[in-house]
């Protein structure tokens, strides 16, 4: 059985869906895109030009949901399966486009640079338990037009996993997706082995900018998964109930859905989102609140109840360090993602309210994914009954040590974590140096990049997002990119 | 209780939908109205404020107590119409252009309204011309620039230079705020100052305005 957490009953998940749907019909969602208001309105939708307003009542709706796919995969830069969304399984990837990066070395929160961005692919590239990268912060050393695509750029060149990322201007993804078409060839190719999410944002309440609904157009028409970020800040920009919260959340992705689906039907979509508390006395938006967590979860209840994958922004922290705060709020949030069965969960080395990315988080994060994707295989029994002759092994041998239904079931019953959890006891831990987590997890860091391969991308597509990236930093008056080590 | 401080006890207590009838009994009782502005609704927000400024309470209770003060203010008004309603200072607000995060601003909106200014807010993704127009326009002497994203900052270096370009340096200054924006970066582009919330934005526009914006 594999277990898992409920937060809501069908009857609740009815009612929200009902709700979202009245309001999307009745009060309708305010659309910043001219164009594609005549879209909407040409498939049906109510559109009120003057306010931007689309009312998408029942049928729009229904029609959307019927031709989202039910399921997607995700392949690497070298054309290899990496994820297969809606089959149960939950990936994790690197929560992104922090603004800070947390210096191992001083402990500071600075702007991060180009050597940063290839230290964390290379990080990235080692670590077992992340599936995919994604675009985790914005390199300070290149003009700021360019740096949405300039972090997909180090991605691609540098590493191998599929990128979760996001354009910041309509214009920019216009490189992003040539980047992609470089490492693909086609757009046919792009199409078939989707390289890279896109994470495309309504804005709260029931809103949908210019930038971020014409990425979503894009990426519909180049086949490129989106993921829906639906951020509903409880109290604050939504009910402060956590139910009102979710029919917001839901009225503002289905209209995400409709918006994909119109553009080209059986574009890939993940239900995602973002949602939190606002924490009124610090005006913030918690991730590692406990109702933010329940929120992720309860919402991705009601994505696979319309039969979609999922994702949401969790298993990630507020605290400013890597400390106890850190590891319980990334440490609960992974818990219950993977028990909710998130498709896709980002999160991992963020910290800071999603503003601040670090390495050696990412590692102690690994771990937790690791944990959490233990926990989620559940309990099953492997050659343990009749329970009788393993036991008369026992008390005949003492041990069990080389028997061999341990040696057949050791590694796939027991997840043994890496280097940065301390299962030594006191002396040994002493003898090899009394280290701290934060002092393990700044040597794993070291031991990765220096374990680093490059890239098998071949040397023609490389040259080609090279000459690409170059072009584009030349229009925005950067004669040369940054140094970039090997 | 003498009147004016049961109006600014009222504030304190959150209990909004009382200001205007106790202002209006103040006015029977024969109070100047510039008293009841100052001994009563703008004595009571300044305790909010301060209160607000400890944490021991939350906003939506100074936005309760702004909604009573504005509720007593618009009794006051045709009767300031000689001296004018004093105004704590007259600012331009918005998100810089390419940024459409405004919860931020909107925020630092609602309480400098509360503390008494005078904010044109003018939304978000606004171009630097904009907010130079506008408070040459308005006359305010106050721009508070807000970014979310690394990739809007350089806007506010556009505000500031225009303002300059435009011989408008001293008279007219600019605060930045927002997640990436550091003291750091206000002094690089030769911003006046930083808020990095809500309630210190509001205490740093008091003082660039004290300091003869
Ligand atoms: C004038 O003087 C002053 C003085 C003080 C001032 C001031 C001005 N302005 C602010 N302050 C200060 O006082 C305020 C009150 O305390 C404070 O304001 P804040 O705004 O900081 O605080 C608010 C009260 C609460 N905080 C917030 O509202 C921001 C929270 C986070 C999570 C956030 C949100 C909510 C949203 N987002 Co966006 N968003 C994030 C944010 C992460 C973060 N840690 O900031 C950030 C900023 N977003 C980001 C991104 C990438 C994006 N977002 C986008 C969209 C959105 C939503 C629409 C979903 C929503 C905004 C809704 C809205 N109406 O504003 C997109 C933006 C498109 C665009 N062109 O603008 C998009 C590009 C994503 C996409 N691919 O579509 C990241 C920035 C990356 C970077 N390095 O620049 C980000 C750090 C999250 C992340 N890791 O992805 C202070 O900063």
């Amino acid at each position: 059985m594999r277990p898992s957490l409920r937060l809501l009953d069908a009857a609740l998940i009815e009612r929200i869906l009902a709700e979202a749907r009245d309001l999307l019909d009745s009060l309708g969602v305010e659309v910043h895109n001219p164009a594609l208001l005549e879209t909407l309105a040409g498939h049906g939708a109510r559109v009120d030009r003057a306010t931007a307003r689309a009312h998408l009542g029942a049928a729009l709706v229904d029609r959307a949901l019927a031709s989202a796919p039910r399921e997607f995969r995700l392949h690497d830069a070298l054309g290899r399966e990496t994820h297969h969304f809606g089959a149960g399984q939950v990936s994790f990837t690197p929560g992104s486009a922090a603004i800070h990066i947390l210096d191992g070395e001083t402990g500071q929160m600075r702007a991060p640079v180009t050597a940063d961005y290839i230290r964390y692919v290379k990080v990235v590239s080692g670590l077992p338990h992340l599936a995919s990268q994604s675009t985790a912060f914005i390199p300070a050393d290149v003009p700021s037009r360019i740096s949405d695509s300039y972090r997909l750029f180090l991605s691609l060149l540098y590493g191998e996993k599929p990128v979760v990322t996001g354009a910041f201007t309509i214009e920019a993804f216009e490189l992003m997706k040539d980047l992609q078409l470089a490492v693909r060839g086609t757009g046919e190719a792009l199409r078939e082995k989707p390289l890279a999410i896109f994470s495309c944002c309504p804005t709260a309440p029931l809103k949908w900018s210019d930038v971020t609904s014409q990425n979503v157009v894009d990426c519909a028409t180049w086949g490129i998964p989106v993921e829906f970020i639906s951020m509903p800040l409880s109290g604050f920009m939504a009910p402060v109930t956590l139910v009102g919260s979710l029919v917001q959340h839901a009225a503002e992705t289905l209209s995400g859905v409709v918006i994909s689906q119109i553009t080209r039907p059986g574009a890939p979509v993940l239900w995602g989102g973002s949602p939190a508390i606002f924490d009124l006395r610090y005006e913030t938006t918690p991730m590692g609140a406990v109702e933010t967590m329940m929120m992720d979860c309860a919402y991705s209840e009601i994505g696979h109840s319309l039969g979609l994958p999922t994702q949401a922004y969790i298993a990630l922290s507020d605290a400013k360090a890597l400390d106890a705060q850190a590891g319980l709020e990334t440490g609960i949030g992974a818990t219950l993602a993977a028990l909710s069965g998130i498709d896709s969960v980002s999160g991992p080395g963020m910290l800071d309210f999603e503003s601040c990315q670090s390495l050696e988080k990412l590692v102690v994060d690994d771990e937790i994914c690791a944990m959490t994707q233990r926990l989620v295989r559940g309990i099953e029994p492997k050659d343990d009954f009749p329970a009788r002759p393993l036991f008369e092994e026992l008390l005949r041998e003492k041990h069990l040590l080389i028997a061999r239904h341990t040696r057949r079931h050791l590694r796939s019953e027991i997840a043994f974590p890496g280097p940065v959890i301390d299962r030594a006891n006191r002396a040994r831990w002493l003898e090899e140096g009394g280290l701290t987590l934060g002092q393990r997890a700044r040597r794993e860091v070291a031991r990765l990049i220096e374990a680093w391969q490059p890239s098998a991308l071949g040397d023609g597509v490389k040259r080609e997002l090279v000459r690409r990236m170059e072009g584009e930093a030349r229009r925005h008056g950067m004669d040369a990119l940054p140094e970039r080590e090997a | 209780m003498d009147i004016l401080k049961e109006i600014a006890a009222s504030l304190e207590r959150g209990e909004d939908d009382r200001v205007a009838g106790l202002v209006r009994q103040a006015l029977e009782e024969r109070c100047a109205p510039l008293d009841i502005l100052n001994r009563g609704l703008i004595a009571g927000m300044d305790v909010v404020g301060e209160q607000f400024r400890k944490r021991e309470i939350f906003l939506p209770d100074v936005l309760i107590a702004a909604r009573g003060m504005y509720a007593g203010l618009d009794l006051l008004k045709p009767l300031l119409a000689q001296e004018g309603v004093p105004s704590a200072g007259r600012i331009v607000l918005g998100s810089v252009r390419g940024d459409l995060h405004d919860i931020g601003k909107n925020l630092v909106a609602i309480m400098l309204k509360g503390a008494g200014f005078d904010v044109l807010d003018l939304g978000a993704d606004v171009p630097a011309q904009r907010f130079v127009d506008a408070a040459q326009e308005h006359g305010a002497t106050v721009i508070g620039l807000s970014a979310l994203l690394t990739t809007t900052m350089p806007v506010m270096k556009e505000v500031v230079e225009l303002v300059r370009a435009r011989g408008l340096a001293g008279r007219v200054k600019v605060i930045v705020g927002g997640a990436p924006v550091s003291e750091a970066w206000a002094r690089e582009i030769g911003a006046d100052a930083h808020g990095y919330d809500a309630a210190n934005a509001v205490e740093r526009v008091r003082a660039l305005v004290a300091a003869g914006a």
